[in-house]
């Protein structure tokens, strides 16, 4: 019962909008990858990597602003030697990423180590953190539970608005299109003259600047600080919204919330009497079991059309 | 959209376009085109044909700027240009239909008709305009499509229409159709020419390849031969017979005519009972069809293409899911079993599109050739793969069936058309099945290879094998099969046996449901 109370308030619902922020970012650049036909397995290391260099950053100049510029850049930087990898020398992209991946979360520790002594975080330095809708309008607070649904980070407006920029992006341009015929048949694109490797290294290069953006969130949104492989598998969990999503924004933006609601489902349970072994599991185990649904779903709608078809038949 | 039409032909030269003295070796030492001089009029329908793997494709590559020529020289309306890429062929007004068409399949007609160069209103993709534009195209050229259905849905006789609306849209006068019929049903090929006839009304000039000499004498003023990365000679269409024709492109007699041993039925094999299909879209594509296939007999299934033939061949061969009925194979039962156990029990299935679903176009010939069979001797021993095994495999079938290719180690993908399909006929037929299954076998092969798969053919149902035969292509059905059998909408509405008698208008009936034999006797000879 308490459980459900939770659930059904406004606290429970600011909490999923806090949460889902740095999965739909990196789900809406894994879905511009996927399009492409150029998957980007290194979200989770892009997050990392922008992460650690946000809060370093800030730290450095004192501008949480400088700070998130920087780590978006040094994300979309990784993204370009995936790309770079990939595209010309031709690795293979997913061993890449893996590689990229592990360099991040073993990197981005090393150098907070190199800055702070400490092998686990940057709780130790005072770092910046990006604005929250209260920042700009104080009165918010003022609205008492509502004000606090509103006052979210600029980062989780910018992922809603962003989930629509992509679609634009995707569906209403010639660049969006012409992205999507190379991720779907590239032969048929560079037969009519498209630039198949500009394309991939722009997906890849968008999809690098969305995780990034969700790493900042993460260490200077979500908490003002850095630790040792805070991503917590969430640029993989990202990676699961984009098919669950239907690989469509929208899709992927819903697919997102739910992921997040789980994750948030799970902080609320922690403060109240269950294992939290338990509670720990709840996301990924909403991941997996979603994904099953999904396909079932589809395999049982299939058959369904069938069986109907015939009884129909039958009938007659 | 400029015409390029509209620049001045240069006075001294009679032809649009001019390709002198080009050779081609590629990477890995094939040479596909050697010392050719290929010359087009404008306004002409200039046939190219010439057996599998002799260089028509590589030749029209290069003058689409798919390929370099290694030396040579081309000409556009009488200047000299290089070209390097197909965007540089499109500015030229050259445009071209792939062999393998070059579509987005999520994408719909008008999506794929603009891709590249797309209308933009306000900075975003106008698709109301580039329907527009689909649907004017279409209207003008008589070519009819869908403008807004994905291209994934629609068939490929339209496909193929699309493909040639984004060569006009792009401006191309010279347009290059490379194989273009083998794909198609005798209608569509018939709408195909009418289409082709308007495009040269209106100006436009064409290079149509093909294997059927039929069409080629139909439809085109001139025709180039080539053979052996050669050209052999350029003529006057109206000046040769299809059989000179044939001598030109083979250097020797071809004979398409069958010689059948008199039929010895034997126990049936394949046993059919009331088998039903629906797509996973819901649509009902076979509604309860009954036969069986004896040994030593060819079974040939005659139809308008897209009346349930593909779903029949791949419910037997166990590639769809039947939704209601059975298939019997010797009386074991193999509904919804596996393609693998299908083919264990001793079934070979040659299928319709044999680029996708018939070959592994990034492996070498040697390893298609035996994925069905790797896992038993003499391919796998102890455990083990035997390259030695593999290897003579692949040369003896290389051999066997005239694969033009330098060993069995090369990929698949890097043949020509008409190899590719070489390679999974050498297979299916070395397979020493007890059933095969035959689904549009000659189609896209030139003609001394149709002739040899016809031998082929004949000797497996001479050797008590059961040949389930499904063609589109009527004279076919009727040289090879024993009994026929006519699908129209999911359904078997004739049975005949084969006998001289029989005519193609008789079967045409049937086969567009003007007659339709009453059920009894259906069951009675299927
Ligand atoms: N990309 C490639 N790399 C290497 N060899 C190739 C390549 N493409 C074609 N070839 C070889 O060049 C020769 C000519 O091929 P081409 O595709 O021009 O034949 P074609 O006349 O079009 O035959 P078909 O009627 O079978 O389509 C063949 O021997 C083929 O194996
Ligand atoms: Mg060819």
């Amino acid at each position: 019962m308490e459980a459900l109370n939770v659930i059904f308030s406004v606290a429970f619902l600011a909490a999923v909008l806090r949460v889902s922020t740095p999965l739909i970012l990196p789900a809406l650049g894994g879905l511009i990858s996927e399009l492409g036909g150029v998957i980007n397995i290194a979200l989770e290391g892009i997050m990392l990597v922008a992460a650690c260099t946000g809060v370093l950053v800030s730290v450095w100049t004192q501008s949480a602003w400088l700070g998130a510029l920087a780590g978006v850049a040094m994300g979309t930087f990784v993204a370009l030697v995936l790309a770079f990898f990939h595209l010309n020398l031709k690795a293979d992209l997913i061993l890449a990423a893996i590689a990229l991946n592990l360099l991040a979360s073993g990197g981005t520790i090393f150098v907070v180590y190199l800055v702070t002594g400490d092998k686990s975080s940057t709780s130790r330095l005072v770092s910046g953190q990006m604005p929250f809708l209260s920042d700009f309008i104080p009165g918010v607070r003022a609205l008492g539970e509502i004000g606090r649904l509103l006052d979210q980070n600029v980062l989780t407006y910018a992922a809603f608005v962003l989930t629509a920029v992509v679609a634009l992006f995707l569906y209403r341009t010639r660049t969006g299109m012409h992205l999507r015929a190379v991720g779907e048949n590239p032969e048929a694109a560079r037969s009519v003259g498209i630039n198949v490797r500009r394309m991939q290294y722009l997906a890849l290069v968008l999809s690098g600047v969305l995780a990034a953006l969700g790493g900042v969130y993460l260490s200077m949104g979500y908490v003002k600080f850095f630790a040792r492989d805070m991503t917590g598998g969430r640029g993989f969990i990202a990676l699961a919204a984009i098919y669950l999503g239907a690989r469509k924004p929208l899709g992927v933006l819903i697919a997102a919330l739910v992921f997040g609601a789980a994750e948030a489902l799970s902080i609320q349970l922690g403060n109240l009497r269950v294992p939290t072994q338990l509670v720990q599991i709840i996301p990924y185990f909403a991941t997996l079991a979603a994904l099953v649904i999904y396909a079932v779903v589809q395999r049982q709608r299939a058959l369904a059309r069938q069986r109907a078809f015939v009884q129909s038949r039958a009938a007659r | 959209m400029p015409s390029p039409l509209l620049v001045p032909m240069s006075q001294n030269t009679p032809y649009i376009v001019e390709m002198r003295d080009i050779s081609k070796v590629y990477p890995n030492g094939v040479r596909a085109n050697d010392h050719v001089t290929f010359a087009v009029r404008p306004r002409e329908i200039h046939a190219l044909v010439g057996e599998n793997g002799a260089g028509k494709s590589t030749l029209m590559k290069i003058l689409y700027g798919m390929e370099r020529p290694s030396s040579g020289q081309i000409f556009v309306r009488g200047k000299p240009v290089s070209i390097h890429s197909p965007h540089e062929a499109i500015a030229l007004g050259i445009g071209m239909v792939h062999q393998n068409f070059m579509l987005v399949p999520s994408f719909t007609i008008a999506e794929n008709v603009v891709l590249g160069a797309e209308p933009v209103r306000r900075r975003l993709l106008d698709y109301k305009a580039a329907v527009a534009i689909t649907r004017q195209l279409s209207a003008q050229y008589g070519l009819e499509v869908d403008p807004e259905a994905p291209v994934e849905a629609v068939p490929v006789g339209m496909r193929q229409r699309v493909e040639i609306l984004k060569a006009l849209y792009r401006g191309a006068d010279v347009l290059i159709l490379d194989e273009p019929t083998a794909v198609l049903t005798p209608q569509e090929t018939h709408e195909l020419f009418t289409a082709i006839r308007q495009l040269v009304q209106s100006g436009k000039t064409v290079i149509f390849i093909s294997h059927k000499l039929r069409e080629v004498k139909e439809i085109s003023d001139r025709v180039s031969v080539m053979r052996n990365a050669r050209l052999v000679d350029t003529v006057d269409t109206a000046a040769v017979t299809e059989e000179q024709l044939a001598r030109m492109m083979v250097g020797r007699e071809v004979f398409l005519h069958v010689d059948k041993a008199p039929l010895r039925r034997g126990e049936p094999v394949l046993q059919v009972r009331s088998l039903e299909y629906v797509t996973e879209a819901g649509v009902e594509t076979l509604k309860g069809v009954s036969f069986n296939v004896h040994e030593g007999e060819i079974l040939g299934v005659a139809g308008v293409e897209g009346n349930g033939q593909t779903e029949l061949v791949e419910v037997i061969a166990g590639l769809r899911p039947a939704t209601a009925g059975q298939v019997l194979l010797c009386g074991q039962d193999i509904t919804n079993a596996s393609p693998r156990q299908v083919r264990q029990a001793g079934v070979a299935h040659i299928p319709e599109d044999r680029l996708t679903n018939g070959a592994a176009l990034s492996m070498s010939i040697a390893e298609n050739l035996i994925v069905d069979r790797y896992e038993r001797p003499p391919f796998t021993r102890g455990g083990l793969l035997q390259p030695t095994a593999i290897k003579e495999n692949a040369e003896w079938l290389i051999e066997q069936f005239a694969i033009r290719a330098p060993d069995g180690d090369v990929p698949v993908g890097s043949l020509s058309g008409g190899n590719m399909q070489k390679v999974v006929l050498a297979r299916e037929l070395s397979a020493q099945p007890k059933l095969l299954i035959a689904a549009q076998p000659t189609r896209g092969v030139d003609i001394g290879a149709s002739e040899f798969i016809y031998e082929q053919l004949v000797r497996a149902r001479d050797n008590g094998v059961a040949v389930l035969l499904v063609s589109a292509d009527l004279s076919e059905v009727l040289s090879l099969a024993d009994r026929i059998l006519v699908m129209k909408d999911g359904q078997i509405t004739a049975v005949f046996d084969n006998t001289p008698s029989l005519t193609e208008e008789e079967i045409g009936y049937y086969m567009l449901g003007v007659k339709r034999m009453s059920a009894e006797a259906i069951a009675a000879r299927a």
